[in-house]
Formats: structure tokens, C-alpha cells, sequence
């Protein structure tokens, strides 16, 4: 059969979404963030929400995720995404208000914003990327770093005696009652993007129920960081990462 | 089931995580270089293509588009 014959909308079954910019990602090949990305816009497409999604992007690699995204963003300042998100939704409370934020932006600097407005039950989304690095500056150690982990900083080995352990951060936020949903998911297969998606739905339209704050985290990949291929990346991620942060439901109260 | 896939050649960061995606092994790098001198992800067995999504869902520049039909 000829593929000239095949290749026409009709039997289009999967394409880029249309709330994605044709401006190509600045993201290392094989990121996890341009597959979260991608979920995103394929979350507001599917439900329909584009002109009443209101994003907050972060400092990190993701900075930049207006420039791929077709929705409203701000920008905060570093860790400072659910502060703001919390003001747009207060004011616009029939919005759908998310953050994006690394494990540097949110695990870090942030704490205590998102601890914060997750106590205070805030009705938005978080969407919590953890590559268990500072990808942007260099490689450095984060707060997720695995114990044992190399990093440019912790060229031995993360130690716990030095410098604490891998902070656990969904498993803290799903102690607080203002938190309706937090889970933890991957992008590394087919069938993990295909539940995460499902995932992302489901917090989005948490928002409508105003059970109180959302919560996902992605376990995802630095390949440049880490100094490893996309597919090696995948891999090491399942294999060790999954120990310290396994994917699946946290709290479910919606 | 017959599939195709359709690359964005020059978007394509050559990451493969494409290739380890496909269950028939469609897929494989090309040997020559896009504009930014990745080396793309090509169809090289493009009969045993199903249509199952599986490339384009995983792949994070959105570069694949997948077209199924029933032959």
C-alpha cells in the first residue's frame, strides 16, 4: 500500500496539539519537560479551556514554557509560583490556575510558598517536575537529589551526613487537609504518559469541584544533567528513582 | 491495522526515546543530520507500522504525527 495513500487527515489518529507555538523547545533532546508540555496542552485542548487557563511558569528550565504554551501565563519569581497563582485565582476564581515548577524552584526556594498555599487549600494545580537536579545552572544538587547521587556539587556521592536526605515532598503536602489530590507520575512509556494524562485531567477538573489543591508530580529525566542518553536516562529513572519516589496515587479526595 | 508515521525532520532532536517506544521497531536514527546536525528518527521498516501511537505520545518535541488505517 502506498503511504502517500494513507497519510491525509482522515486517517490521522495522533498529532502536535494546537495549543502548542510552532517555536521550537529550547529543551536537551529527550527532556521529560517538553513531553509534560505536550500534556498540557493537550489536557486544555481536550477539555476545552484554552481562553480560561491561566498558567504560572517558573525560574528554571521551564522559564520559558509561554513561548510553547497557547494560554495565559505569568511569570513568577523564583519559588514564588504558588504566591501568585494563589492571587490569580482569588481574583479570577473561575480560571483554571496552574504552576509549573521544578524541584529547584519548587523544592527549594519555594518551600514554603507551596507549603503554604497548600495548607491554605488553594483551588489551583501544581505540576511539580522532579529531575532530582538543577538542570538549568549546571548540575548541581538539589533538594531530591538521591542519596549517594552525583552531581557537579556532590562529585562523591550525595551524602545524608552533609546534606540531608532526598526531600519527599508529595508525600509531605498529602499530610495537609487543604490538599485534595496528589500523585506522582512518570513519562518515561507509552502506557506512563498515557496515565499521566489522565492524571492531569483529573486535577485540572478538581478545579471545578473547588475541592482545595491539586497536586502532580512528575519523576523525570535530566539527561544532560545526568550525563547520560534519553533512553539510559529512562532507564536509570526507573531504576533508581522509582525507590525513593514511587509513581502512583498519594491522596485522592476528589 | 495499517500506520504511518510522518517526522518533522527538522524539529527532531534525535533523543530516541521513539525507538525504544515502538513495539515493531519502525524506527531507527538516520544517518544523516538535520539542520541542527541531530540525527533524525527516520522510518526504516515503515511496513510494520500499526498506527499505535506509541512514537509520537512519548516523543517530547511533538515531532510525529501518526496516521492509522484499516487496510
Amino acid at each position: 500500500m502506498d503511504l502517500s495513500a494513507i497519510n491525509n487527515e482522515t486517517n490521522k489518529v495522533y498529532g502536535k496539539s494546537k495549543l502548542l507555538f510552532d517555536k521550537v523547545m529550547h529543551f536537551c533532546p529527550g527532556c521529560s519537560h517538553g513531553t509534560i508540555h505536550k500534556l498540557i496542552a493537550e489536557t486544555v485542548e481536550e477539555l476545552g479551556i484554552q481562553e480560561h487557563t491561566i498558567g504560572v511558569s517558573p525560574v528554571g528550565c521551564a522559564v520559558l514554557a509561554y513561548d510553547y504554551i497557547d494560554i495565559d501565563w505569568q511569570e513568577a519569581a523564583h519559588g514564588r509560583a504558588p504566591a501568585l497563582a494563589t492571587a490569580t485565582k482569588r481574583l479570577l476564581p473561575d480560571k483554571y490556575v496552574f504552576t509549573y515548577q521544578g524541584d529547584g524552584d519548587l523544592a527549594s526556594i519555594g518551600t514554603g510558598e507551596i507549603i503554604h498555599a497548600c495548607n491554605r487549600g488553594e483551588n489551583i494545580t501544581v505540576i511539580f517536575v522532579n529531575n532530582a537536579i538543577y538542570g538549568m545552572t549546571g548540575g548541581q544538587m538539589a533538594p531530591t537529589t538521591l542519596d549517594g547521587m552525583k552531581t557537579s556539587t556532590t562529585p562523591a556521592g550525595r551524602s545524608h551526613i552533609t546534606s540531608g536526605f532526598p526531600m519527599k515532598i508529595a508525600d509531605m503536602l498529602a499530610l495537609l487537609p487543604g490538599v485534595a489530590y496528589v500523585t506522582r507520575q512518570s513519562v518515561d512509556t507509552p502506557a506512563a504518559v498515557r496515565k499521566a494524562k489522565k492524571a492531569m485531567i483529573k486535577a485540572f477538573k478538581s478545579q471545578e469541584l473547588k475541592r482545595g489543591t491539586s497536586f502532580i508530580e512528575f519523576v523525570a529525566t535530566c539527561p544532560s544533567g545526568w550525563k547520560m542518553t534519553p533512553v539510559e536516562a529512562n532507564r536509570w529513572m526507573r531504576e533508581n528513582m522509582f525507590q525513593t519516589f514511587p509513581p502512583g496515587d498519594i491522596k485522592d479526595l476528589i | 491495522m495499517r500506520g504511518s508515521i510522518d517526522v518533522s525532520i527538522d524539529l527532531c532532536k534525535g533523543c530516541a526515546v521513539c525507538i525504544a517506544a515502538c513495539p515493531t521497531g519502525v524506527i531507527a536514527l538516520s544517518s544523516a543530520v538535520n539542520g541542527k546536525g541531530y540525527n533524525y528518527a527516520a522510518a526504516v521498516n515503515p511496513d510494520k507500522c500499526t498506527g499505535c501511537t506509541n512514537c509520537a505520545i512519548v516523543c517530547p518535541d511533538a515531532v510525529i504525527t501518526v496516521y492509522r488505517t484499516k487496510v
